[in-house]
C-alpha cells in the first residue's frame, strides 16, 4: 500500500531549470505582503522627516540636474520645462534603480533568514519590487503635482494617448531590474566582485539612460550607438514621450526593450533557481 | 498493522569544500562545468574524506554526510543524536530545504516545517504582534491561519502587556518566548526541531517540552528532534538515530540509541591542547589528588580530587573563566564561577587554576567538564567535551539502588537519637 501512495514531494540534488513553482509562491503570498509591510514600516523609523525622504531625493536630484545640464551646459529640452523633464526621467529611473540595487544583494543580505527557514526565495526580491512600487507611487504623485502646476502656469505639455501603456513600461522596468538583480545576487554569492560593479555601474548607466539628457542630443552628436542598445534608455525616453509628448520613440526600441526585459527576467529566474538550492554553502 | 512511512531518507550525502573561496575556486568551477558539458559526473564528488574535525586531512573536500538512510513513520518522534560535527545540523538543513544534498533524495508525504532557530526574521522595530505575523508567515503559515490563532499565541507567550511594543524593547527572554509561541502553533505534518529549547528559563523550557509532547501525542504529528540534551531526547522521543562523522551508526529504540551514543563517545581524562595561536587558551586540563599526582578514574565518592587547568593568557583585560560539571545526560550539575577576588590580574603568561571537586555530593556515574575562557562579546577557547571521569557510588547509593532522586546526593549526616 505504501508503494502505491504518491510522495508529496521529493528533495533531490538537482533542480529542473524552470522549476519556478508558481503554486508554492502563491501559497506564500501573505509573506510577500508582510515583507513589503516590514520594508515600508521600518525604513524611516527614527528619522525626523520620515517618508518625506521619498520626495526630497527626486526633487533635489532634479533641481541639481536642471542647474548643471540645462542652465550651465545649456542643453535644450524642447518645449518642456527642464525641471519637469528631469523629474520625469528621475522618477522612472529611480524605480528601475531601486529594483536593481534592492534585489542585487538578496542572498547576501538575507542569509541569516535563508539559512534557517525555507520559503520560495523569489518572494524576497519580489517583495523589494512591490515595496519600491509604493515608493514610486508617492514620487509619481509629486510629479503629477508639478505637472499640474506647470500646465496652469502656461507651459505647453501634451501627454498623448499612449499614456495608457505606462503600466507596461512599469512592468518592463520591474522585470529588467528584478531580472538583473537576481542574476547579480546569484553570482555575488560566490564571487563578491560583482557587488562593487553594481554600486558604480548603476551610476554610470544613468548617464547613458537618457535620465537628464534627451535622445536628440545624442543624435546631434552622432552618439546614438551609446544609447540604442540600452533598454533602460528606451524605457525612460518612452515614458517621457507618453507623459510630456516629447521624445524620440522607435519601433525597434520598443520591440527590442520588450524582448530584452522578458529575456533578462526569465534568465534571472533560471539563474536564481539554480543558486537558491545551495547558495548557503558558498556565501 | 503496518504504519505508514511519512519520510524516507535515501543515500543522502553532502560534500563541503574546506578553506576559503577565492581565485582558486574558479578553476574548480570551470572543471566542473567542463565535465558537465561532456556529460560526465562532477569530478570533485569522487574525492572527499570522512569528516573528522580533529584530524588533519588530505583533501579539500569532506563529506559532512555520507549515505544516510532512515525512515520515519507517521506520528513518530525521532531523536537525532551525535557529538558536535557529526552532521546533525547539516542533516537538518537538508531536511528543511535550506540547502540541497550532494547526492541522494528525501521523499516526504507531508509538509515539513523546520525550527532551526526561533524568531527568524524578527524585526526589532516592529511590534510583537507584527512580528508574530511576519515570523508565522516565514514559517509557512498563512495570514488566515495566524489570525485564527493569534490570541492563543499571545497567551502562550505570556507577553500580552508588551504585544504592541516594538520587540527591541523586549528582554531577550521575552523575545524567545514570543518566538517559540509562534512556532508552537505551527501545524505541519512533520516538524523538524533543532536545539532551540536550550534557550529560555527553566519554567519556559518545561512549557516548550510539554508543547512538543502535545504535538506528537495528541495531534499525532511527526517530530524530528535534534539535541545534545539526552534527558530531553529520552523524555520526548520514541526512536533514535545516532550519527557519527556523517554516518548513521545506530538506529533503534531511543534508550538503546542513547546508551550506544554514550558508550561510544567517551572522552579522555587528560587534555593537552593542540598547538594553536589562540590569544587565551587552555593548555592542559587534568585531575590530581591532594599530593598533586595525576589520578585515573574511576574515582571514589568522598575521595579528595582536584580539577586542574593550565591556562595560557596573552590578553588578560576583561578575561573571564568558568567551568561547569555535566552529567552524562548533558545536564549541568555544578558551576565553579570565579568570585570577585579571583582574577587574571597579574602580568604572567601561564596560570595554573585548581579547585577541589565536591565529590561527596556526586552520585555514581559519568561526568564531564565543560570550560571556557571568554570576555564579554568574545570567546577565546571553549569546549563542551574536554575531560570526563567516572564516580563510583558508595554503599549508601548501592543500597538504595538506582532509585536515588535528585541530581546530587546529600553529604550531611543524619542525627538519629532516642527520645
Amino acid at each position: 500500500m505504501d508503494k502505491n501512495k504518491e510522495w508529496l514531494f521529493e528533495i533531490t540534488p538537482k533542480n529542473n531549470l524552470f522549476d519556478l513553482n508558481i503554486k508554492e509562491v502563491w501559497r506564500y503570498r501573505d509573506l510577500l505582503f508582510l515583507f513589503v509591510k516590514r520594508d515600508v514600516v521600518t525604513l524611516y523609523k527614527q528619522t525626523i522627516l520620515g517618508p518625506l525622504w521619498y520626495l526630497i531625493q527626486p526633487l533635489f536630484t532634479s533641481i541639481v540636474f536642471t542647474l548643471v545640464f540645462n542652465k550651465i551646459a545649456n542643453i535644450s529640452t524642447g518645449g518642456i520645462p527642464p525641471f519637469l523633464f528631469n523629474l520625469a526621467g528621475v522618477t522612472s529611473w529611480n524605480y528601475f534603480r531601486d529594483c536593481l540595487t534592492g534585489t542585487s544583494d538578496t542572498f547576501k543580505q538575507n542569509q541569516s533568514i535563508f539559512g534557517k527557514v525555507y520559503f520560495p526565495r523569489i518572494i524576497m526580491p519580489m517583495s523589494v519590487v512591490v515595496s519600491n512600487l509604493l515608493k514610486f507611487g508617492i514620487q509619481f504623485g509629486i510629479f503629477i503635482c508639478f505637472y499640474i502646476y506647470f500646465v496652469i502656469s502656461g507651459s505647453i505639455i501634451k501627454p498623448n494617448i499612449y499614456l495608457i501603456t505606462y503600466p507596461i513600461v512599469l512592468v518592463c522596468m520591474a522585470m529588467l531590474g528584478l531580472g538583473l538583480g537576481m542574476i547579480i545576487s546569484s553570482m555575488v554569492t560566490k564571487y563578491r566582485d560583482l557587488s562593487f560593479l553594481v554600486s558604480f555601474g548603476v551610476q554610470l548607466l544613468m548617464y547613458v539612460s537618457l535620465v537628464s539628457l534627451p535622445y536628440s542630443l545624442f543624435e546631434k552628436n552622432n552618439l546614438t550607438w551609446a544609447v540604442d542598445y540600452n533598454p533602460v534608455a528606451h524605457i525612460i525616453e518612452y515614458s517621457r514621450f507618453v507623459m510630456l509628448g516629447e521624445g524620440t520613440v522607435s519601433q525597434f526600441g520598443i520591440i527590442y526593450t520588450l524582448l530584452f526585459s522578458v529575456f533578462v527576467f526569465l534568465f534571472g529566474i533560471l539563474v536564481f533557481n539554480k543558486t537558491e538550492k545551495s547558495f548557503i554553502d558558498t556565501i | 498493522m503496518k504504519k505508514e512511512i511519512i519520510l524516507k531518507v535515501e543515500n543522502i550525502s553532502k560534500q563541503y569544500r574546506l578553506g576559503t573561496l577565492g581565485t582558486g575556486t574558479i578553476s574548480h568551477d570551470l572543471n566542473r562545468w567542463w565535465a558537465q558539458i561532456r556529460g560526465k559526473e562532477d569530478p570533485y564528488l569522487k574525492v572527499g574524506e570522512t569528516n573528522d574535525r580533529s584530524k588533519k586531512g588530505e583533501s579539500e573536500y569532506v563529506w559532512a554526510l555520507k549515505d544516510i538512510n532512515f525512515e520515519v513513520e507517521r506520528g513518530e518522534v525521532l531523536g537525532i543524536i551525535g557529538k558536535n560535527g557529526a552532521g546533525k545540523s547539516t542533516l537538518l538543513k537538508i531536511l528543511s530545504k535550506v540547502t540541497g544534498p550532494s547526492t541522494g533524495s528525501i521523499k516526504s508525504r507531508g509538509r515539513i516545517a523546520s525550527l532551526l532557530e526561533v524568531g527568524t526574521g524578527f524585526h526589532p522595530e516592529m511590534t510583537g504582534r507584527e512580528n508574530i505575523f511576519l515570523n508565522g508567515a516565514i514559517l509557512g503559515m498563512t495570514k488566515k491561519e495566524i489570525n485564527a490563532k493569534i490570541d492563543e499565541i499571545i497567551e502562550f507567550s505570556g507577553c500580552e502587556r508588551y504585544i504592541d511594543t516594538p520587540t527591541k524593547r523586549y528582554s531577550s527572554g521575552m523575545t524567545v518566548r514570543l518566538a517559540f509561541a509562534v512556532a508552537a502553533f505551527l501545524e505541519p505534518d512533520i516538524l523538524v526541531v533543532d536545539e532551540v529549547l536550550a534557550v529560555g528559563d527553566a519554567e519556559f523550557q518545561k512549557k516548550a517540552i510539554g508543547k512538543m509532547q502535545d504535538i506528537s501525542n495528541t495531534d499525532g504529528r511527526t517530530v524530528l528532534f535534534v539535541s545534545h540534551n539526552m534527558s530531553a531526547v529520552k523524555s520526548l522521543c520514541t526512536r533514535g538515530v545516532v550519527l557519527n562523522s556523517g554516518k548513521v551508526v545506530f538506529t533503534g529504540n531511543v534508550g538503546k540509541a542513547i546508551e550506544y551514543y554514550l558508550k561510544n563517545n567517551k572522552v579522555p581524562q587528560f587534555y593537552v591542547a593542540e598547538r594553536s595561536s589562540k590569544t587565551n587558551k587552555f593548555n592542559k586540563i587534568y585531575l590530581t589528588d591532594e599530593m598533586s599526582n595525576n589520578i585515573d578514574t574511576p574515582i571514589q565518592r568522598k575521595q579528595k580530587v582536584f580539577l586542574n587547568f593550565e591556562v595560557n593568557a596573552n590578553d588578560i583585560s576583561g578575561l573571564r573563566f568558568g567551568t561547569t560539571l555535566f552529567s552524562n545526560m548533558n545536564e549541568p550539575i555544578i558551576s565553579f564561577p570565579f568570585s570577585e577576588k579571583e582574577n587574571f590580574n597579574e602580568l604572567i603568561l601561564n596560570y595554573h587554576l585548581k579547585i577541589q571537586l565536591p565529590t561527596s555530593i556526586l552520585k555514581g556515574g559519568d561526568y564531564f567538564v565543560e570550560a571556557a575562557l571568554w570576555k564579554v562579546g568574545q570567546i577565546y577557547d571553549q569546549s563542551d567535551e574536554y575531560i570526563s571521569f567516572n564516580v563510583i557510588g558508595d554503599s549508601t547509593q548501592e543500597l538504595s539502588g538506582e532509585g536515588i532522586k535528585g541530581v546530587v546526593i546529600n553529604n550531611e549526616e543524619w542525627i538519629v537519637k532516642d527520645i
